[in-house]
């Protein structure tokens, strides 16, 4: 069963808060909506058969309005808060059959967890909060400062280790949790709305610091948030719950441009397509691509009969090697025995099918040719024109075209 | 006619003395072992006081004051026991702080404990709430009958007595302290896999701890409330000297014990005061 891939998989997990869960059964079996069986029987339903896997290395944003079943979810993992039915395997572990001693361990090595609300310890200075994960566990204290120390370099934070935690702004205090979570040197990160708490423009900031640190180290995360900006800015993919189950679990592009049902769809539609869109959507064929051999004269003809001002040269493996303005060729003397891979430029505007709209915006404004969109072995994947590009940015909504009216809060 | 037959009237008091009787039987072995519990560490302390030097035990009260407390208190300190020594009643105070001591001592070992217990189970918590609130509204004089019934006339069972009186608050505080620690830091303890005694001692107690010393803080001004009370069932002391002045109106006598109970409360109130402050804020 286990695959060695899946860092975390949760199968069939309900979580019922209530006094007797197995007793509303029945009312769920009917269909009966969270909000009728709350009224019923006081029984809430935080979290409603989920089910998903992580991926090792993966960052799995879970997304959701407020009493969505976020916050139980992800405290099923660590089990900070026991599932009324259903599994989930860390590593092929599964944990809900592990003892009060191995679930320890689970957590003194192999998961860490961010908080909201940072839950620092005010009565010890900042490194001796980094250490806690590890003097919990009886580390020496040696090896305690030396793990400290990195982690404190990885959230820029070397030089406060003897600051109070209240003299520290919110920012600062996230990032000692943060330190405190990488020092235990776990593979998996549990973040529960980690900078929801922040002011807008630190969120920002500490937003762009999780993706520098996530290129520095490799690092499984299951993260919490309500900002759908921020679930589509770090996570590779994203769950998005409602009512404590899942409703739509897919990459941010697919979340943007395939919403699942009209709750999705009120999520994204004021959503900058340019961020999270990529301009392999937008792709179009290239109208002429040629060998290097060719003489201009035969080139400028065939350009002609197209009705185009531009030709891509590609090579046999279907290598792009040049490209070949119109402009350029017709400045040739003597066309009839130049080949154009003479004169093509060898510097073009290029691009991964895989950049957003947005990236893509520049490289049509510097020239007078389309981008080519390259793969990583350079072969000519397609052409992105600057019309095409400019169209996908300003559409908002979906692909279908409809129009809707958006409306604007505050 | 207007006298309410006696034929009915319960002999209830006849029925306490039996059961009280049966008790004191029964249980003897355990009264003897608190009493022993008790007596103890009021011999040490007691003994303590007498010897150490009038002049030590004020620079040590100035010094404590000073390094934790604002330094008025220092000045306090050292004017007011001068003045208690010179008014004669240096001896008389020693043996009243004894008792307060003893008796703190246990509430604060015994109170804890079972706070922290009940902030653990919320069956237990349920289980002694009424019976704190009970103790909260009972006339402090109540809690001589048993004192004296189990354990006699003398010092212990006045420190009996104001344990009994002087210990809900050390477990009120304790439980609120811990069950007011934030619920994400507690589970911020246990996602970092702290056993429960970790918990408690790494993340709890920490911070429940200006909570916890403001019980201690109130213990100690019940216990001194008791001082009086107390010498009623044979504590010497300041108490004592206060009784004896009501009995034979001397008011001098007693007016100036009475002041020397409110010079030991102030300071005794102001440095454990700064001490439940001392560490989580800074001056
Ligand atoms: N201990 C509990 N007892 C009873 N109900 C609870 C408990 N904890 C959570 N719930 C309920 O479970 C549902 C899910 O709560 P949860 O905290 O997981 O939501 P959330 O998505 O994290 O919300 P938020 O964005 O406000 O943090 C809510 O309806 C909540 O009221
Ligand atoms: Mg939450």
């Amino acid at each position: 069963m286990a695959d060695n891939n899946h860092k975390i998989r949760c199968q069939g997990l309900w979580k019922i808060f209530g006094p007797r869960p197995e007793s509303i059964r029945d009312l769920i079996e009917n269909g009966a909506s969270k909000q009728e069986i709350r009224e019923a029987t006081g029984h809430v339903i935080a979290i409603r058969d989920v089910s998903f896997e992580v991926q090792d290395n993966e960052v799995f944003v879970v997304m959701g309005l407020s009493g969505s079943g976020k916050s139980t979810l992800v405290r099923c993992i660590n089990r900070l808060i026991e599932p009324s039915s259903g599994s989930i395997f860390i590593e092929g572990a599964n944990i809900g059959e592990m003892d009060e001693h191995d679930l320890r361990e689970l957590r003194r090595h192999k998961l860490s967890m961010v908080f909201q609300h940072f839950g620092l310890l005010p009565h010890r200075s900042v490194i001796d909060n980094v250490t806690f994960g590890l003097e919990v566990r009886g580390d020496s204290k040696k090896e305690r400062m030396e793990n400290a120390q990195k982690a404190l370099e990885l959230v820029e934070l070397s030089g406060w280790e003897s600051s109070r935690i209240q003299e520290l702004s919110g920012g600062m205090q996230q990032r000692v949790g943060l330190a405190r979570a990488l020092a235990i040197g776990s593979e998996i990160l549990l973040m529960d709305e980690p900078f929801s708490a922040l002011d807008p423009l630190i969120r920002r900031q500490m937003q762009e610091e999780f993706l520098n640190l996530r290129s520095k180290v490799k690092k499984t995360v299951v993260f919490i948030t309500h900002d759908l900006l921020e679930a589509l800015t770090l996570g590779d993919r994203i769950a998005i719950m409602r009512d404590g189950a899942i409703i739509q679990l897919g990459t941010p592009q697919e979340i943007v441009t395939m919403p699942a049902d009209d709750y999705v769809r009120e999520f994204v539609k004021d959503v900058p397509r340019g961020k999270v869109v990529p301009v392999s959507t937008i792709i179009e064929e290239p109208p002429l691509v040629t060998d290097g051999e060719k003489s201009v004269k035969a080139t400028v003809e065939e350009m002609e009969k197209k009705g185009v001002d531009f030709a891509f040269i590609v090579n046999a493996n279907g290598v792009c090697e040049g490209a070949l303005a119109l402009e350029d060729a017709l400045a040739v003397k003597e066309n009839g025995a130049t080949k154009i891979g003479e004169v093509a430029r060898r510097e073009f505007p290029t691009i991964s099918p895989d950049a957003t709209l947005e990236q893509g915006l520049p490289l049509i404004s510097e020239g007078d040719m389309p981008v080519a969109a390259l793969d990583k072995g350079r072969r000519l994947v397609g052409i992105i024109t600057r019309a095409a590009l400019l169209k996908a940015v300003q559409s908002n909504g979906e692909n279908s075209g409809a129009p809707k009216v958006t409306t604007h809060q505050g | 006619m207007f006298d309410f037959p006696e034929i009915f009237a319960l002999p209830l008091g006849e029925w306490i003395n039996i059961a009280v009787d049966w008790l004191t039987v029964t249980l003897s072995s355990v009264f003897n072992i608190i009493t022993i519990g008790i007596r103890t560490p009021l011999v040490y302390i007691e003994r303590f006081l007498w010897w150490i030097p009038w002049w030590a035990l004020i620079l040590i009260l100035a010094i404590l004051a000073w390094k934790v407390a604002r330094h008025w208190v220092a000045t306090v300190t050292v004017i007011g026991l001068l003045f208690i020594g010179l008014i004669g009643l240096w001896d008389h105070t020693m043996t009243t702080l004894a008792i307060i001591v003893t008796a703190v001592f246990v509430s604060v070992l015994i109170g804890i404990p079972l706070g922290i217990t009940a902030a653990k189970s919320d069956r237990f918590e349920q289980s002694i709430r009424p019976i704190l609130d009970g103790m909260q509204t009972m006339p402090s004089f109540v809690y001589l009958i048993p004192a004296v019934f189990f354990f006699g006339l003398g010092k212990v069972p006045a420190v009996v007595a104001t344990f009994i009186y002087a210990v809900p608050p050390s477990i009120r505080l304790t439980n609120l302290g811990i069950r007011q620690v934030a619920a994400e830091t507690v589970e911020a303890g246990k996602a970092f896999g702290c056993t429960g005694a970790q918990l408690l001692f790494k993340i709890q107690l920490p911070l429940a701890r200006p909570s916890i010393m403001a019980g201690v803080n109130q213990t100690i001004m019940m216990a001194l409330a008791m001082v009086v009370i107390a010498s009623m069932i044979g504590a010497s002391g300041l108490g004592l000297e206060v009784l004896r002045g009501i009995e034979r109106l001397d008011v001098g006598r007693g007016f100036l014990a009475g002041f020397a109970i409110v010079i030991v409360a102030i300071i005794i109130d102001r440095i454990s005061q700064a001490f439940g402050r001392a560490g989580t804020t800074r001056k």
